[in-house]
């Protein structure tokens, strides 16, 4: 395996950002009540990240150490406002849909944790690689959980009509808030489960990082954070 | 002033950024294990909030409109947010130190809080003006404060409890949070 698959391989499968690591879980909450929503989320941060990644990697010898988190703030803000508005021309239902939760692709932490931890130490191309693994691996992730909530919540995939309405009475708190929190939840433990049986395997995953841990060292932000672990 | 008061109930009860727009999911799932950290949390919130929906919205009206650079508004407020958080963090140091004690701790830690820009583009998308802004972002910032509240108190208890393994650690703090979201949907019928 060349060092490029590696990447895509890495992303998707190996650190997969929701599953693994459990990155980014603000927009996985948000806006996987249905997996067309999962999916463009899940699409538009990769645009996002592949081209952050790109920008970042090869302005990375440019960029003074002491600004570095400010600079990647404002190529991250100025790609996403692009995405917001090719969004809005071309897919204008989807983008109502999603609304507030386009702009905030900003404050997702893989985007800047991908920046901090890969694009900004590694050549272009290895970056871009890496971008456009873990973009699909979180476009993967979201709308896995998006096609669960909508199933259980509509009966519907994508949309469409899947189980009769004849027979199946649609669970609908599972397209609204608090099935995001239960789904998750269910998620998170079958998760635990895997990684023990893994362990007991002799084949650890990559430790979960970021929010849901709710351990400062391993955030994307914890170079922009001064007040690191506050208890 | 009904508006207000609809916009104030609406924020922090009805429409909570954490049980049902899922902002600041971070904060509301890390710093929730003791009540007093919760508490500390959430003022700094609520103090932070407030002041950068006040900034953001001046700015919008007062530069951004003006000059025709609305589609700026995204960065333009993530950096504002960040540098204001900063900026408050060294004004409390110096001038009000017992404040910057409770609270100091928490401010770095908000900056990138997605509630603060979410707020600052709701006020936006709203076409709030400056002082529906400001009553928007803290009724926001206190549905926030009475989410990770409830959660820490909730937390405290169920330590002792006796809970399946897998489910150990946020899988719980999950499912709390999808009762206490069940819980709070009561209040949708409200306005």
């Amino acid at each position: 395996m060349n060092k490029y698959t590696e990447r895509l391989y890495n992303g998707i499968i190996k650190e997969n950002p929701t599953f693994v690591l459990m990155l980014g879980m603000c927009p996985t909450l948000a806006v996987t009540t249905g997996a067309m929503n999962g999916l463009g989320m899940g699409l538009s941060t990769t645009v996002v990240l592949v081209f952050a990644n790109l920008l970042i990697s090869l302005f990375r010898k440019v960029i003074p150490d002491g600004v570095r988190m400010p600079a990647f703030i404002v190529i991250v803000a100025s790609l996403v406002t692009m995405v917001e508005f090719i969004m809005k021309a071309y897919t204008p239902a989807l983008a109502l849909q999603l609304g507030v939760y386009i702009p905030l692709i900003v404050v997702n932490c893989i985007i800047l944790g991908r920046a901090e931890s890969y694009a900004s130490k590694n050549p272009v191309v290895p970056s871009i690689f890496d971008g456009i693994g873990m973009g699909l691996g979180f476009t993967f992730g979201l709308t896995c959980i998006g096609i669960i909530r909508e199933i259980l919540g509509a009966g519907q995939i994508f949309g469409v009509q899947i189980l009769s309405l004849d027979w199946f009475t649609p669970i609908t708190i599972f397209v609204m808030a608090p099935g995001a929190f239960l789904v998750l939840a269910f998620l998170v433990a079958i998760m635990n489960i895997v990684r023990e049986k893994m362990e007991a395997k002799g084949k650890p995953l990559a430790a979960p990082s970021g929010c849901l841990t709710g351990d400062c060292a391993s955030c994307g932000q914890s170079a922009l954070c001064t007040g690191k672990k506050s208890e | 002033m009904k508006t207000l008061l609809l916009i104030a109930i609406g924020s922090a009860i009805v429409n909570n950024v954490v049980l049902s727009q899922f902002l600041g999911i971070c904060p509301f799932l890390g710093v929730s294990k003791k009540t007093e950290t919760a508490a500390g949390m959430g003022g700094a919130v609520i103090f932070v909030i407030g002041i950068a929906s006040f900034v953001t919205s001046l700015i919008y009206k007062f530069i951004l409109t003006p000059t025709d650079t609305q589609y700026l508004q995204t960065i333009v407020f993530i950096l504002v947010i960040a540098a204001l958080v900063q900026f408050v963090e060294m004004f409390l140091k110096k001038s009000i130190p017992s404040l910057y004690q409770s609270l100091g701790v928490y401010l770095p830690l908000i900056t990138t809080n997605c509630a603060v820009l979410g707020v600052a583009l709701t006020n936006v998308t709203k076409e709030y003006g400056i002082l529906e802004s400001v009553i928007n972002g803290l009724a926001t910032a206190a549905g926030f404060f009475i989410a990770i509240c409830i959660m820490a108190g909730i937390r405290e208890k169920i330590e002792y409890n006796d809970i399946p393994k897998p489910f150990q650690g946020t899988a719980i703090v999950l499912i709390t949070a999808c009762l206490m979201s069940i819980a709070f949907m009561g209040f949708s019928g409200m306005i």
